[in-house]
């Protein structure tokens, strides 16, 4: 029999999710073994025009990371979805737009305007601009692909069947979304594999020293505290979304005495994790008038940052609504 | 702004109280503008900023929570957990590009039909004022 | 007029194409290097609680993303004005020098030791890591392979995420460092040291010894008269971590010294149509287009700049490997692109004992890790050496910690002009009358990976060639022929 035949392709990526590929180690050897991988742009030379050559349904599982941002990033993914029998989202970005997903905030010409005009070291007078298509010398013309008017996770743009989580995945988590792939045993559509189905909580070493009921008077700021390594993070007033999380790290961050700030995204049954998010941490702050949540709330002076720090673009909303001709 | 817009506003009214408001001022006649689509649920503390969320997403102009006065909730705290809820979410909704008219967290007593009659109406004028949110086409816009 | 296009290296599809354009007798007129890559990361940093800085920005560069992190925190260092204690200084730099040596080492076995332990005119079968291992053996091999994980291990230990660490706070770090790790630390970093002296007697015995490939580093294709630009420390000596940055002039003399703090008077940023990535340029000279010389604000980064911008390095062996290379080469600057997988080799010997330095030092297990800050924030800014050049980040926030602007200037960015030098230069001295000979490809290759670019931030490729494709256009702009080496 055939071994089966994976595709990896990365979108508006930083490459930390292919290098948690890379950090399988010795383990790499064994998935190589075991499928035939048909296109990696990262690691291996075969083209677009390769993919394009296959039959579709023809690639078992294509697993691809990175948010989509540019056209071209639209482009791939919708070969690959051709031509694959599962498409699978690797990572925060892909599954929800991950970090370069808090773009959803601005504009597109906010964003250009920033970077190519108004950044301090930029000396620009005449406003150039990158442009689709640049007339280089007389006939030839140089093309970009375009910046999209917003960051999209891949399930917004084509069917995702599988998602696995992290920002990026820990080998772990990786291999055991691989091992659940090749044991043909497999789960329901859209279920995240390689991770826990309970919250991060549950794995967390200071899960002990977290009450009951969770009460907080103050909320703290990361910088304004030394926290206890040995205490619940939570209870320290620190936002740690650990409650919020689907589990499956082995709890790194709080590990380093750091809150988690939920790159493993929501747990089965959460439509939107931000969402779920604030209405855990807001309810657990311990007063009761008007202006004392107002004030303890308050601390929080960027709830985007902090609630949707890996999911604004699978956020019900999908970023800041841009003023509209009302 | 268009005269014809009429605004869709969802309103999640507590059973014990808001929703028996809302009862009152049908019975008693007092008008309140069609606009109002009312999802009845046993205590604001069950109202999750999810479904507000995706009130707005699903094409809502306005929401609106309404509990129990503070003190008076069947399950003690759950308004005051509304509270605690719907003061983030408001910061949020603001970082979302909603304008803060559009949502309100009200305490209507059972007995309170004109208040929700008021709250009703003066929503009604300001979202008419600022028009549809256009979702969909705000997505389209760069 | 021609064009030619190569969509370069496979694991850049989507990510960097080289076009370049040829005159009517066939004679390249310019190179191109496109990347079309824009996350607005400037942009939308606006708005984050600063504190939040050394995590979202990693997201940068999966591969580099500890010198966000450490740029990152030590602009909120400033931010604050907040001195770290000593231990959490000394911590920090260890962090940054495994990490340093772990980047380095892996770029030299896996992605320019093709080019050199198995040469340049290899079969391009045999051009890869398998072929590098066949070379140096197999126990090298895995040994390259259990390193860079043991280090991997170490990272994650203190800084709590290798791709993306979290430990970094204003005025130091998150918490000190457990038992295991300190034992870890030295352990490792003497295994670093051997590691390293290694690396050199393999880079030596391989690269040194063969007349051929000193020549190739040598060649005119290779050299470019840049400005170089690296931190050094008060004895003007490299150091990745922490102190001045420092510019020399093509002809090796100090151009400017400056704290970071002033890096707006130094450097500017030029835009292209044709390209999502700034060019960074010297302001005072200004920008004068894609040429090099003394007369051109064109500065280059990374290993060789580093080098070539210091008086020397602050560890023994690495300071005799340093003399070594410059007085082979005929002193400095050395210009040559190539030079930089040397200066690399050096580079992992300092980041090797500077570990090893810091491991040993008893203030490592110290509990003295924070001091808070107090200060209201307002302007921050933070430098460090990337693996591939001087990185700098710039906050300025409200009393609050909001950020209201935010500008980032990557190692990456400072090289790209040079790398379109690099590109313009192979094909000047390759393409004859319209004949494009198949060595350009090569040529250009390694030209461009000598840098290590990382333009969309991506993962270091596994083989050791880089697929190229060659497009060649008539002046009507049709496909006269195309050139595919895979
Ligand atoms: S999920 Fe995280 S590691 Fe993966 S590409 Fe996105 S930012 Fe990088
Ligand atoms: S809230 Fe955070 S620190 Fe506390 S138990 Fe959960 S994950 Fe651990
Ligand atoms: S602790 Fe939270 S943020 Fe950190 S790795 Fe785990 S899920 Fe991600
Ligand atoms: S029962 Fe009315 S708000 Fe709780």
């Amino acid at each position: 029999m055939d071994k089966p035949k994976i595709a990896l392709y990365w979108c508006a990526s930083c490459g930390g999710c292919e290098e948690a590929v890379v950090d399988l180690a010795e383990k790499i050897l064994d998935v190589v073994n075991l499928v035939d991988i048909v296109f990696w742009p990262v690691a291996m030379d075969y083209k677009i025009e390769d993919v394009e050559k296959l039959p579709d349904g023809s690639i078992t599982a294509s697993f691809i990371n990175g948010g989509i941002r540019l056209s071209e990033h639209e482009h791939v993914v919708k070969l690959l979805r051709r031509k694959s029998k599962l498409v699978i989202a690797y990572g925060a970005c892909s599954a929800w737009g991950g970090v370069p997903g808090l773009a959803n905030l601005y504009s597109r010409e906010e964003i250009m305007r920033y970077v190519y005009h108004e950044a301090p070291t930029v000396e620009n007078p005449e406003k150039i601009r990158p442009e689709l298509k640049t007339k280089v010398e007389e006939k030839i013309t140089l093309e970009l692909p375009e910046f999209l008017p917003r960051l999209l996770p891949l399930d917004l743009v084509v069917d995702v069947d599988y998602y696995i989580p992290g920002c990026p995945p820990t080998p772990d988590v990786t291999w055991k979304a691989i091992e659940t792939l090749l044991s043909g045993n497999l789960p329901p559509k859209g279920s995240v594999l390689g991770a826990l189905d309970k919250s991060l909580c549950y794995e967390c070493p200071l899960n002990d020293t977290k009450p009951e009921k969770v009460l907080i008077k103050e909320v703290k700021r990361p910088h304004e505290v030394i926290a206890d390594p040995s205490k619940c993070l939570l209870t320290q007033g620190l936002v740690c979304l650990g409650p919020v999380t689907r589990g499956g790290c082995g709890a790194l961050c709080i590990k380093a005495a750091m809150p988690c700030t939920g790159c493993f995204g929501p747990l089965d049954e959460v439509i939107d994790y931000g969402g779920k998010a604030i209405s855990y941490f807001a309810s657990i702050v311990d007063y009761t008038s008007e202006e004392e949540i107002e004030k303890a709330l308050g601390k929080i002076l960027d709830p985007m940052g902090v609630f949707y720090r890996y999911s604004l673009p699978a956020s019900r909303l999908r970023g800041k609504i841009m003023l509209v001709e009302r | 702004m268009s005269q014809d817009f009429e605004p869709r506003i969802v309103v999640f009214a507590c059973n014990w109280c808001s929703y028996a408001a809302l009862d009152l001022a049908g019975t008693s006649r007092m008008k309140y503008p069609p606009n109002f689509l009312v999802i009845r649920v046993m205590c604001s503390g069950r109202v999750d900023p999810q479904f507000i969320l995706e009130a707005f997403r699903r094409g809502a102009d306005g929401v609106l929570v309404a509990g129990c006065h503070p003190g008076d909730c069947h399950y003690i705290e759950g308004n005051i957990k509304a509270l605690r809820r719907m003061t983030l979410l408001k910061k949020v909704l603001k970082e979302f590009g909603i304008e803060e008219e559009r949502f309100r967290l009200e305490w209507i007593s059972a007995s309170e039909a004109d208040k929700f009659v008021r709250v009703a109406n003066e929503m009604l004028e300001e979202i008419k004022r600022l028009g549809p949110l256009r979702i969909e086409e705000a997505y389209q816009h760069g | 007029m021609k064009e030619v296009v190569i969509n370069p290296i496979t694991r850049l599809e989507g990510h960097g194409k080289i076009v370049i354009v040829l005159d009517d007798a066939g004679n390249c007129v310019k190179g191109y290097l496109q990347i079309p890559e824009l996350r607005g990361f400037e942009k939308f940093a606006v708005g984050r609680h600063a504190e939040d800085m050394p995590q979202i920005t990693p997201r940068i560069c999966g591969v580099c993303p500890t010198a966000h992190h450490m740029a990152s925190t030590k602009t909120l260092d400033d931010l604050y004005k907040v001195e770290p204690p000593e231990p959490a200084k000394k911590i920090r730099e260890m962090v940054y020098n495994i990490f340093m040596f772990e980047d380095h080492a892996l770029h030299f076995y896996i992605l320019a030791g093709p080019d050199f332990i198995v040469g340049p005119k290899a079969p391009k079968e045999e051009r890869n890591v398998v072929g590098v291992i066949k070379k140096v053996g197999v126990e090298v091999g895995l040994r390259v392979i259990q390193t860079r994980k043991k280090l991997r291990k170490l990272i994650e230990m203190i800084a709590g995420k290798i791709v993306h660490p979290v430990f970094g706070l204003p005025g130091g770090i998150s918490r000190p460092l457990t038992e295991e790790a300190v034992e870890t630390a030295k352990k490792v970093s003497d295994e670093a040291v051997d590691f390293a002296l290694f690396t050199y007697k393999v880079f030596k015995d391989v690269v040194l010894s063969n007349k051929e490939y000193v020549d190739l580093i040598t060649s005119n294709a290779y050299t470019h008269q840049t400005y170089y630009m690296g931190l050094v420390d008060n004895k003007n000596r490299v150091n990745f971590y922490d102190g001045k940055i420092r510019i020399v002039s093509p002809r090796g003399v100090e151009y400017a010294k400056f704290d970071a703090h002033n890096y707006l008077e130094y450097i500017a940023e030029h835009v292209e149509p044709w390209t999502y990535i700034k060019f960074p340029y010297l302001r005072k000279i200004g920008w004068k287009g894609f040429i090099d010389g003394e007369d051109s604000g064109i500065m280059s980064v990374a290993p060789l700049a580093r080098l070539n911008a210091a008086d020397g390095m602050a560890t023994p062996k690495a300071q005799e490997a340093y003399e070594e290379m410059y007085e082979t080469l005929g002193g400095k600057p050395v210009h040559h692109t190539l030079a930089n997988h040397w200066a690399r080799v050096i580079e992992i010997i300092y980041a090797a004992e500077r570990f090893r330095e810091l491991a040993y030092d008893p203030d490592i297990a110290s509990k003295n890790i924070r001091n808070l800050p107090t200060a209201t924030p307002d302007v921050g800014i933070g430098v460090v050496e990337a693996p591939r050049g001087t990185l700098i980040h710039h906050y300025e926030t409200d009393e609050n910690g909001v950020i209201k602007k935010a500008n980032l200037l990557v190692a990456t960015q400072h090289n790209a002009a040079r790398i379109a030098l690099s590109i313009d230069k192979a094909a000047r001295s390759l393409i004859r009358n319209g004949e494009i000979n198949e060595g350009l490809l090569n040529m250009v290759e390694m030209a461009f990976r000598a840098y290590d670019p990382c333009h969309a931030c991506g993962t270091h490729s596994l083989p050791g060639n880089m697929p190229l494709k060659i497009y060649i256009y008539n002046t009507e702009g049709q496909l006269l022929k195309t050139i595919d080496r895979t």
